[in-house]
């Protein structure tokens, strides 16, 4: 039946065109075969009469017209999915790279996956502790959740991707060894140092065993990309619907995978809205963020992490922003922070979680959590007023209210927002942490707190052994 | 004549280029491929026929079949529409599910609205009577909150030759059989209905009442009519969906249409399960009794997202024909611009403005003019309220979509970032936002709440107006330098921030406020407002009115006093300002 086509009718950047196709399917994959016998695969992204538009994953160099041979698979792209595949280490397409051969495969799915009906979702609500003060008072991490992590080139949130990892592999009580936890990573156009820094670390904390790695690196093929995401997610699906595993899931970094999207799609000639990006970026995005949730009738959960790099820190632009329209929140590092030399530089203010609301306070936390979290923002920001005042009338000039928000900050900034790389606390230290700073200013102040909460949590710095 | 049908040519995403047939309609209805996907046609040349998709199209293949319906894409209207799930094209997600498990599959078989289940009809209409479109025939209780009242389609009139007898029926029983001309028309519970096309009513009127929602910032504020169009932008992180779906649960409409355009799984799942839950204080009743809800989330396909926008307003005109108000919710309207957008591009039609269509404005004008009040076909009057939430995009309201859409609605309630950033939801800032309603709602207000309401209100306004140029000031050299006088003003104006526009969803009070208790609120700031100021006259040190922590008093009135039995703790609290103040003003004659 596998009819081969002989050669090419066109290449352009990662597209080649053939023609005299008669089946194609949309979507449907390829394998291109070199006159030197290698072979490459590709998908059908456009039909036009018996044109067929494919991309190629691994690059169209080194083809020509003539050199090639292509045959219709038949099948979109479906990925062999196992339990084996913890602690294997795969290329962008789910190939494995790791010199362990192949896995057996018990099921194989498209890589697409389909949408979850929201009817059958199940609404998030199980807080999920990361040890991490500004995390889990302020934007907290609830298990199905998809929170990514907005940085910027330089600022530390591999580590803090590493961290949050690390931390909150214990998920549920009577799981006490974790069994239940597993991590996918899909890299995608990252260095390959900061590929190797995941590894290792996911290694020293020996939860390598339970973690799925799809690397593309930044010299691997730009189309590969594009896949890459699904791959992870179709493997997370797999592993949390089917097995009833919490799978946290890490994709980094977004902008790569935005940027090889924009490259396919003016190679296609597509008309661009926002810098370039095609118009439908939004609906790509949210067709990735989308497979985080719950479902009912499954007991585990996929949560997503996703880190992206904003171009020039820019939170306008257009990839953090459909992102944080499409995720439920974003956890927002800061340059200023991070010069200043806190760790975790989380700027607090536009750092939000949607989901906590539902999460947090008498039942899941602590019922002084949404007051506390809520006169914190307040108070910062009251901070940031303060500090943009004292810029220019000098601190000295400020009113004694004002000073005290200004030495608030500093304290919160040092203590609050800072801590170490392996420094673990838990929820309750992290509330009493924030009664103590909140302690620093007068009682008055603290309007968004109910009076009972007041009464029972609020102490006065002099107070305070 | 049989319906067109032609071969798949080519795809690209959800456009499917056909050829082999030139008879079909624009906008008429097919079904594409094996597997009977469907889709809408959205352009036809002489060679080609260009459809849209509602599902994916992954798997579709060059020369399957696409076969016409012979009319536009239409909806069903029938009982059993409130309380449902809906996706983009009407297709009931509950019954999707029990199909095809929790991810939705394509090609879905399913009828729009359960064909197999009885109601309860009464019969109103006899023999003999003459009935035009939209008069009511029968009705039957559809939730415990409403009554399913069935009308003779749009442009059917004519005689009543027979009717059945009040009893238990489907919708697809004959109740009624009417003669219209020379042809006996059988009348079931049930109508179709193109989405893209208002159905028709009497006359419009004068908008004259407000849609009351409880929230004190819109209400006092910004408020909007029954039958107007508002729109909410901000940026992500500000709260449009936060208000929406406090909207949804708290406005004066008799019926809630809320759709999720493009917009998150979790939030569908969410306002499904709160709205089973939530109970309606009027009623006793859940409020999804009220309440549909169309969910086209993000990752569904990208043309029923398109469609969603128009099938909810059509549900929505449906309930407003038998003499309802209707209020409906989109959520986002920008996805919905998108959606547009995204399938334009793979038209290579000719971009304007940051590639969207050139047609956006006709589209956004002719979905808002859908809203109105007005009195239908069959003299009942009734409302549709647009209420549309607007992404734009880095939250700068100078992209198109929100330019567009502010040139079609009377009501805007402009969300900010910083005041998201600082926890004041909800975060609708005072300044950039406006509402158009306000002298129309004057003669209401002054009717049914306080002679002197909108007067307040201006008032206030003013204050915080005031507020906002002073603090030009205060950010260049501080507050300390300002004379008491105006340190007084923003005194004021920040108990009306925090006390009055700032308001908790989640406090069992104050997610909900009346009309008389918003009165009170305002007469008590105001009260504050003309103390203070005599007292600055006197020369009385500012300090001291801080010191009395009266400010804080009023600021706490929205949770200290309830909602029920407000006159004597208002009374009491106004006493003590007075008080307050008396006793400062005779210290310092003293």
């Amino acid at each position: 039946m596998a009819i081969e086509y002989m050669g090419l009718n066109n290449i352009q950047g990662p597209l080649a065109v053939i023609d005299g196709v008669d089946d194609a399917f949309y979507e449907e994959m390829v394998t291109v075969t070199l006159d030197n016998g290698s072979k490459r695969i590709g998908r059908v992204i456009e039909i036009s009469g018996d044109k067929a538009v494919i991309q190629v994953f691994e690059g169209t160099s080194n083809l020509s017209l003539t050199n090639t041979k292509t045959k219709l698979m038949g099948e979109p792209m479906r990925l062999p999915l196992s339990k084996e595949m913890l602690g294997r280490t795969l290329d962008g397409v789910g190939r494995p790279i790791d010199g362990l051969g192949d896995y057996f495969a018990d099921e194989v799915r498209d890589v697409n996956g389909q949408p979850i009906n929201p009817v059958s979702r199940e609404y998030p609500n199980n807080f999920i502790q990361t040890g991490i003060s500004s995390i889990d008072c302020l934007a907290t991490l609830i298990r199905g959740q998809k929170l990514p992590i907005f940085s910027g080139d330089g600022m530390p949130h591999d580590d803090l991707a590493v961290q949050i990892a690390r931390q909150a592999k214990v998920v549920d009580a009577d799981d006490k060894n974790g069994d239940k936890f597993a991590i996918v990573f899909a890299a995608m156009g990252v260095k390959h140092d900061v590929a190797n820094y995941f590894k290792k670390s996911f290694e020293e904390s020996g939860v390598l065993g339970k973690v799925v790695m799809f690397l593309n690196l930044s010299n691997d093929p730009v189309v590969e990309r594009i896949i890459t995401p699904r791959c992870a997610l179709t493997a997370a699906e797999y592993l949390a619907f089917k097995h009833d595993m919490h799978v946290l899931v890490i994709l980094t970094d977004m902008t790569s995978y935005a940027e090889a999207l924009r490259e396919v799609s003016s190679s296609k000639g597509e008309i661009p809205s926002r810098k370039g990006f095609p118009g439908y970026l939004y609906s790509d995005l949210a067709s990735l963020y989308e497979r985080a949730g719950i479902i009912k009738d499954a007991k585990g959960s996929v949560t997503q992490v996703p880190i992206l790099t904003m171009p020039n820190d820019d939170i306008t632009h257009p990839i953090p922003d459909l992102t944080g329209y499409i995720t439920e929140g974003q956890i927002v590092l800061g340059r200023n922070l991070s010069l200043m030399g806190v760790y975790p530089p989380v700027s607090v203010l536009p750092s939000l979680s949607r989901l906590m609301k539902d999460g947090i306070g008498e039942g899941f936390t602590r019922e002084d959590h949404p007051d506390l979290a809520n006169q914190l923002f307040a108070a910062y920001s009251k901070v940031e007023d303060a500090k943009s005042l004292a810029s220019v009338i000098g601190e000295d000039e400020l009113s004694d209210m004002d000073k005290k928000y200004i030495a608030f900050g500093k304290m919160f900034e040092e203590k609050f927002l800072t801590q170490d790389k392996n420094e673990n606390r838990s929820i309750d230290d992290t509330l009493n942490l924030g009664w103590e700073l909140l302690g620093m200013l007068p009682k008055s102040e603290l309007d968004r707190v109910s009076d009972k909460i007041l009464d029972k949590y609020y102490k006065p710095m002099e107070e305070q052994e | 004549m049989a319906n067109a049908q032609g071969q798949i040519y080519g795809i690209n995403g959800p456009v499917v280029k056909v050829k082999g047939s030139n008879s079909f309609e624009m906008q008429e209805m097919v079904y594409v491929g094996e597997e009977e996907l469907i889709g809408e046609v959205i352009g036809v040349t002489s060679s080609e026929t260009i459809v849209q998709v509602y599902e994916e199209t992954t798997g579709l293949k060059r020369g399957e079949k696409v076969v016409g319906t012979g009319g536009p894409l239409s909806i069903t209207l029938a009982p059993g529409i409130l309380s449902d799930i809906f996706d983009g094209i009407e297709r009931p997600l509950k019954d999707i599910r029990n199909l095809s498990g929790a991810f939705i599959g394509r090609g879905v078989k399913v009828d729009n609205i359960d064909e197999k289940r009885t109601w309860k009809v009464e019969m109103k209409a006899k023999v003999g009577d003459y009935v035009t479109g939209g008069d009511i025939i029968a009705v039957t209780q559809e939730t415990s909150l409403i009554e399913h009242r069935i009308m003779i389609p749009p442009y059917i009139k004519g005689k009543i030759e027979w009717v059945a007898p009040s009893g238990n029926y489907t919708i697809v029983d004959i109740i009624a059989k009417v003669r219209h001309d020379d042809e006996v028309i059988d009348i079931t519970m049930k109508q179709k209905w193109p989405i893209k096309q208002a159905r028709p009513y009497t006359k419009r009127q004068a908008i004259s009442r407000p849609l009351v929602t409880g929230q004190r910032v819109i209400d006092a504020m910004f408020p909007l009519a029954k039958g107007g169009a508002a729109a909410i932008p901000g940026g992500f992180g500000t709260g449009k969906t936060m208000t929406q779906h406090q909207l949804a649960k708290w406005c004066d409409a008799d019926i809630i249409i809320y759709i999720g355009c493009g917009e998150r799984g979790n939030e569908m799942t969410q306002v499904l399960d709160e709205f089973s839950e939530l109970i309606d204080p009027k009623s006793n009743r859940p409020l999804l009794d009220r309440t549909v809800l169309i969910a086209n989330t993000s990752n569904m396909p990208v043309a029923a997202r398109e469609a969603s926008i128009y099938t909810g307003v059509t549900l929505a005109e449906y309930y407003r024909d038998m003499g309802y108000d209707v209020a409906l919710m989109a959520d986002s309207t920008s996805r919905w611009a998108e959606a547009l957008r995204e399938i334009s591009g793979r038209l290579e039609e000719m971009p304007a403005e940051e590639g969207f269509p050139a047609y956006l404005a006709s589209r956004l004008s002719a979905f808002y003019e859908r809203a109105g009040y007005v009195t239908n076909l069959n003299g009942s009057e009734g409302s549709v309220s647009i209420i549309g939430a607007v992404s734009p995009q880095g939250g700068d309201f100078s992209e198109p979509v929100t330019q567009n859409t502010k040139r079609f609605i009377r009501c805007f309630w402009a969300l900010d970032k910083s005041l998201a950033y600082s926890r004041h939801y909800p975060a609708i800032q005072w300044l950039n936002s406006y509402s158009e309603y306000i002298d129309e709602l004057e003669k209401w207000y002054s009717e049914n709440v306080s002679a002197d309401f909108v007067e307040k209100r201006n008032k206030m306004m003013a204050i915080l107006q005031e507020e906002s140029s002073l603090m030009e000031i205060v950010k260049l050299i501080g507050a300390d330098v300002l004379p008491d006088s105006q340190k007084a003003t923003l005194e004021v104006a920040k108990t009306i921030r925090v006390g009055f526009l700032q308001q908790n969803a989640f406090h069992a009070d104050d997610t909900y406020v009346p009309l008389e208790k918003q009165n009170k609120m305002m007469d008590i700031i105001l009260l504050f407002d003309k103390r203070i100021k005599e007292c600055v006259e006197k020369g009385i040190v500012l300090s001291k009115v801080t010191e009395s922590g009266i400010a804080e008093d009023i600021i706490r009135v929205k949770f200290s006093i309830g909602n029920e039995n407000i006159e004597a703790p208002f009374h009491e609290l106004a006493r003590k300002i007075n008080e307050t103040f008396d006793n400062l003003m005779l210290s310092c004659e003293g």
